[in-house]
């Protein structure tokens, strides 16, 4: 199943590059659902271009080819859960993160906005 | 929620990888569908392994080898450079993380597991000294594991051979479980889920026991000779 569909227009949308992963963490309640769902609305509000994945552990798992298109990315960002453990999925996933890689940890609260 | 984030998260519990962008946002299946979205409509035919399995953090692991002797369900390995790694993922009993309570170094990770050191928060020097960090697999049964498995096994097949009991076979399996649970070493619901007449018998983790034992002892040979 493939759908594009349009957001609305919005200039903060911009060329901005950066290369921004956000985990859904299914399949278990480790992170709070609230906590999820701001997080992924600040990203929506922030105009900045980002990829969603259901589950990084699921894809560590089956060794998906687009960690290590990520793993090679200068300004990569994760937003997910423990830095320790972001880190061990990717080596485990034989595309360790570069020292560059920033980790925002979910399991923290959000900043005040 | 914003329409948009709201239509995003809906994607993503149904399964779907999205792709955010100037132009709109882009989604695609992944194949697998998470037990929160199972009710949802998909043509897609859902998966029931939940991702839960050991990580490890090699910046703490020494290649001690517990975990390889300590896994009865080949959930370890070791790779063409001796090294420990994990490798039959699939194999990890779903919220049990007994494995990484017997490693020394506290390296060995469940992201899914909701305490702390285990999930992935940073170690601390009161996580190492805790006892439950670092207990030796020797002790978990009161001695070395593999003789009592080997005893246990002795006795069961002295009954066996003059009662043949299945019943009792299976009580002593759930008074060896209920130890295991005592100790913290497997959580409740996890030993809930465990079919009792389904577990292997003391032969077979006997059989496994060594033939794990001789892979970590192999590798930390091979170690060693570097």
């Amino acid at each position: 199943m493939q759908s594009l569909l349009k957001m609305p227009q919005n200039p903060k949308y911009s060329q901005r590059m950066s290369h921004t992963l956000y985990c859904r963490c299914a399949y278990a309640q480790v992170i709070s659902g609230p906590v999820k769902n701001a997080r992924l609305e600040q990203l929506c509000a922030s105009g900045e271009e980002f990829e969603a994945v259901p589950d990084l552990c699921e894809m560590a798992a089956a060794r998906d080819p687009r960690l290590a298109e990520l793993a090679h990315k200068d300004d990569l960002r994760i937003i997910a859960c423990h830095p320790r453990a972001v880190k061990g999925l990717f080596a485990q996933a034989g595309c360790p993160l570069p020292p560059t890689a920033e980790i925002v940890n979910m399991h923290e609260a959000l900043p005040a906005s | 929620m914003p329409a948009n984030a709201s239509e995003i998260a809906a994607l993503l519990d149904s399964g779907n990888a999205v792709t955010v962008s100037a132009d709109g946002y882009r989604a695609r299946h992944t194949g697998n569908t998470p037990p929160a979205a199972a009710g949802a409509s998909t043509t897609t035919a859902t998966r029931s392994w939940k991702p839960w399995f050991p990580v490890i953090d090699y910046d703490r692991c020494t290649n001690c080898m517990q975990c390889l002797s300590f896994c009865l369900f080949d959930v370890y390995n070791v790779d063409e450079n001796s090294l420990i790694e994990v490798r039959n993922q699939e194999n990890c009993k779903t919220n049990c993380p007994a494995c990484s309570r017997v490693c020394p170094e506290v390296a060995i990770m469940f992201p899914k597991y909701s305490g702390s050191p285990i999930n992935g928060e940073p170690v601390n020097a009161s996580d190492l000294s805790r006892e439950k960090m670092k207990v030796n697999v020797s002790s978990l049964l009161g001695g070395d594991i593999y003789s009592t498995l080997r005893n246990r096994s002795d006795q069961a097949k002295s009954r066996f051979s003059t009662e043949r009991s299945a019943d009792k076979a299976l009580a002593e399996r759930k008074r060896c479980l209920d130890k295991l649970q005592r100790d913290g070493f497997i959580p409740a619901e996890v030993l809930a889920e465990i079919d009792l007449t389904n577990l292997p018998s003391p032969e077979e983790i006997q059989r496994r026991a060594a033939a794990a034992s001789a892979k970590a002892q192999a590798a930390l040979a091979a170690n060693a000779a570097k």
